[in-house]
């Protein structure tokens, strides 16, 4: 893989409404956070996609690795008892 | 000069300093130093392009006579524009960006927070949008100057040469000329002789934490309350308005 020589990587989640959830946009170059914010705001929230931003340098992300995909998820494969699938619906209710 | 005629004018040199010195910034479109700094200073181009839009917008109805920001913007001469000619120096490398940037941003904040609070209601309207976005600009160049002021020797250096070389073009930013006076009485106007302390100690305040010496006061450059300009006004209206002048009223 290419050395990436355009400064440090940074995550940006952009939240899209007030009390939402932060998503994950994409990621940005800077040397600190202030610059991370700002760039961010410059590439993520132009068109107004956002109310609030968080930054956090790539390095701080722990990620599971493909290996160890199996390991993982494959067990919820066989429960299918975790989903509430197994209720009859009162007639009339919208939302339980 | 009556009070419509300084009026014309006072917003003709407001457009023409977002227009000119947003025109400048676009040339950095492709050549930033990374894609988002590219993506940042194209930004600032555009929130300036949509100021000069508005004030030549108003400029064209206080003159009244059927033009729009477009024949203002491409079918005026060198001498018939107002801008402060510290907006058309060249762009330089991004110490003379930044520096010239800071040098701006700082006037503009304290230029359109004086503005917001005109009488005159269109003035006030689009300077209180323009106060939002020059509050960004002012920390976009401001974070830029600790950082290349407090980089490398080299940065430091070219840092300290920018605002060195600009620093003459920052005394007409302050000019009271016949328009502000008569505006002044009405409380339409800024008044810049109030803004310029304000403005030297906020410009100081950032020198100083960035390491960077601020150049002494002295000879200052003047002309542009005039239409008199540097000898680069020229080449960038020769750019700007080749299309209209070679095939006039074209479209798409």
């Amino acid at each position: 893989m290419a050395t990436d020589t355009q400064l440090d990587l940074w995550e940006v989640f952009i939240q899209q409404k007030a009390g939402g959830n932060h998503t994950h946009a994409g990621s940005v170059h800077a040397s600190d956070k202030q610059m991370a914010l700002q760039n961010a705001r410059d590439i993520y929230t132009r068109r107004k996609e956002g109310t609030s931003i968080w930054v956090i340098p790539s390095q701080y992300i722990t990620a599971s690795t493909t290996e160890d995909a199996d390991m993982l998820f494959d067990p919820s494969d066989d429960k299918l008892y975790r989903h509430p699938t197994f209720y009859e619906m009162p007639e009339g209710a919208k939302q339980i | 000069m009556t009070q419509q005629e300084a009026l014309f004018k006072y917003t003709l040199r407001l457009g023409d300093n977002a227009l000119i010195q947003g025109h400048r910034l676009s040339e950095w479109c492709s050549k930033g130093p990374i894609l988002e700094e590219d993506l940042a200073l194209t930004n600032i181009a555009l929130d300036n392009i949509g100021l000069a839009q508005a004030f030549l917008k108003y400029v064209a109805t206080i003159e009244g006579k059927g033009k729009t920001e477009d024949d203002l913007a491409y079918k005026r001469a060198e001498r018939q524009f107002y801008n402060n000619q510290i907006t058309e120096l060249p762009i330089g490398d991004f110490a003379v960006t930044i520096a010239k940037q800071l040098l701006i941003s700082t006037f503009e904040v304290q230029l359109f927070t004086a503005l917001s609070q005109s009488t005159d209601e269109t003035i006030a309207g689009i300077a209180a949008k323009g106060l939002k976005e020059s509050r960004y600009h002012f920390v976009h160049s401001r974070d830029w100057c600790f950082r290349l002021g407090e980089g490398t020797e080299v940065s430091h250096a070219k840092l300290q040469q920018a605002f060195n070389e600009l620093w003459p073009y920052t005394g007409e930013l302050f000019e009271l000329v016949e328009e502000d006076n008569i505006l002044l009485v009405a409380g339409i106007a800024a008044d810049l002789s109030e803004l310029q302390p304000i403005w030297k100690a906020t410009v100081a305040t950032v020198l100083k934490e960035a390491t960077i010496q601020v150049p002494e006061d002295g000879y200052m450059h003047t002309g542009s309350r005039k239409g008199i300009h540097t000898e680069h006004l020229g080449h960038i209206l020769a750019e700007m308005q080749y299309l209209q002048r070679a095939y006039p009223d074209a479209t798409w």
